[in-house]
């Protein structure tokens, strides 16, 4: 069993001079990972990067939480994507050179 | 040293208020920002661009010296007469550099301010770097370790079994130092696994053929093919006609990350027919015919 760091979500707050209530429309929404109760809440180190970019499109390029649900699916399509092309690639090296 | 029109980048002229930039940045920060742009270069280059412009425009006292001096080119010596401790060459070209000025500020934004333009308050993460190391379709069978060079460094990697082509593996913290303290980019590795002459691999499977003899197809037998792993003797049934594909479990391709698990291997069989016949192989070959 593997364990991993959880980092309390009021030290990350104070970190990035966050207010705690965009955390909680966050883990409303889903779109990240928080475990414990409100009082003590916690993000596992590994969503800290995620985390990052949700801050930072928050409140760098003020989009709102809805058009970051959206832009957070629509990377996530993009990605599959992009996985889904190179497995294509890999498959059309096959047929080639034949 | 390279000019930069800071109002042009942002698409604001220069009467445009704090509000005006601060919006023009954001909307341009919406399109370009590495965040919503992965991967892609270019919009990371024109990112680094628009916060510069930002920095500048976005800070009084900033904007206030690149107003009077910016475009004025004329200036530039008086300029330098007031600030000789940033040297001579600040001004003096004038053309255009073909310096890349991916990752950093632009020369001008230094001259302009000196060090004042690193120690803005907002932290940016290094530019993440991107390589290519391709391997033959065996060495990405078993776990092994390489040595690359980016950037002058020399890094050891482990490369698991399996990687598939086009797989990309990111190494944490191995890209460009951070802006102001910010944390270092990450190194994106990509790998090209090169086709092997007998083998091609689809997933975890492997493909390839084997040739036999006319006369193992027809009576059945043995033979003996090569995996990639070594060689294997197979039972070939009689009867067994061109083009007869046959499975070979966990004969493939190791899974990644997951030990222990294997593709399977499948062989194609091609018929080779004997040549050169003598006339006493022919006679049969004849009388065999006169059969059908």
């Amino acid at each position: 069993m593997t364990t991993e760091d959880m980092i309390p979500v009021d030290d990350f707050c104070l970190h990035h001079h966050i207010e705690f209530s965009f955390i909680r429309s966050l883990r409303e929404s889903g779109l990240v990972e928080f475990t414990g109760a409100e009082e003590k809440l916690c993000v596992p180190e590994s969503q800290l990067p995620h985390l990052e970019k949700l801050v930072r499109m928050y409140y760098e390029m003020d989009i709102n939480l809805e058009g970051i649900e959206t832009i957070t699916h629509l990377l996530q399509r993009m990605n599959d994507m992009h996985q889904q092309i190179v497995l294509l690639k890999n498959r059309l090296r096959l047929y080639e050179n034949e | 040293m390279e000019f930069i029109d800071y109002y042009n980048i942002l698409g604001v002229d220069k009467k445009a208020t704090d509000e005006d930039i601060k919006k023009a940045y954001r909307k341009l920060a919406r399109k370009l920002h590495p965040d919503i742009n992965p991967n892609d270069k270019e919009a990371h280059q024109k990112f680094q661009q628009i916060n510069e412009a930002n920095e500048v425009l976005s800070d009084p006292e900033k904007r206030k010296k690149y107003d009077r001096y910016g475009k004025d080119w004329q200036h530039a010596e008086q300029f330098e007469k007031q600030q000789p401790s940033q040297g001579q060459s600040t001004f003096t070209g004038g053309h255009r550099s073909s310096r890349n000025t991916e990752g950093d500020f632009s020369d001008f934004f230094e001259s302009m301010f000196g060090g004042q333009g690193r120690s803005r308050q907002t932290k940016f993460r290094g530019q993440d770097y991107q390589t290519t190391l391709t391997i033959n379709l065996t060495d990405a069978m078993e776990t092994h370790q390489q040595t690359l060079a980016v950037n002058g460094k020399n890094i050891r990697i482990t490369i698991p079994a399996g990687i598939e082509n086009g797989q990309v593996i990111k190494l944490k913290g191995y890209g460009a130092p951070g802006i102001n303290g910010g944390p270092a980019g990450d190194l994106y590795i990509s790998f090209s696994i090169t086709n092997h002459p007998r083998f091609k691999r689809s997933g975890n499977d492997l493909y390839t053929t084997a040739v036999i003899d006319l006369y193992t197809a027809l009576l059945g037998g043995e033979t003996t093919i090569d995996t990639l792993k070594g060689k294997v003797k197979l039972k070939v049934n009689p009867e067994t006609q061109m083009g007869t594909k046959i499975r070979l479990k966990g004969k493939g391709f190791p899974v990644y990350k997951k030990e222990g698990e294997t593709g399977d291997l499948y062989v194609t069989y091609e018929i080779q027919l004997p040549t050169k016949l003598t006339e006493q192989q022919k006679a049969l070959f004849t009388e065999l015919s006169k059969l059908k």
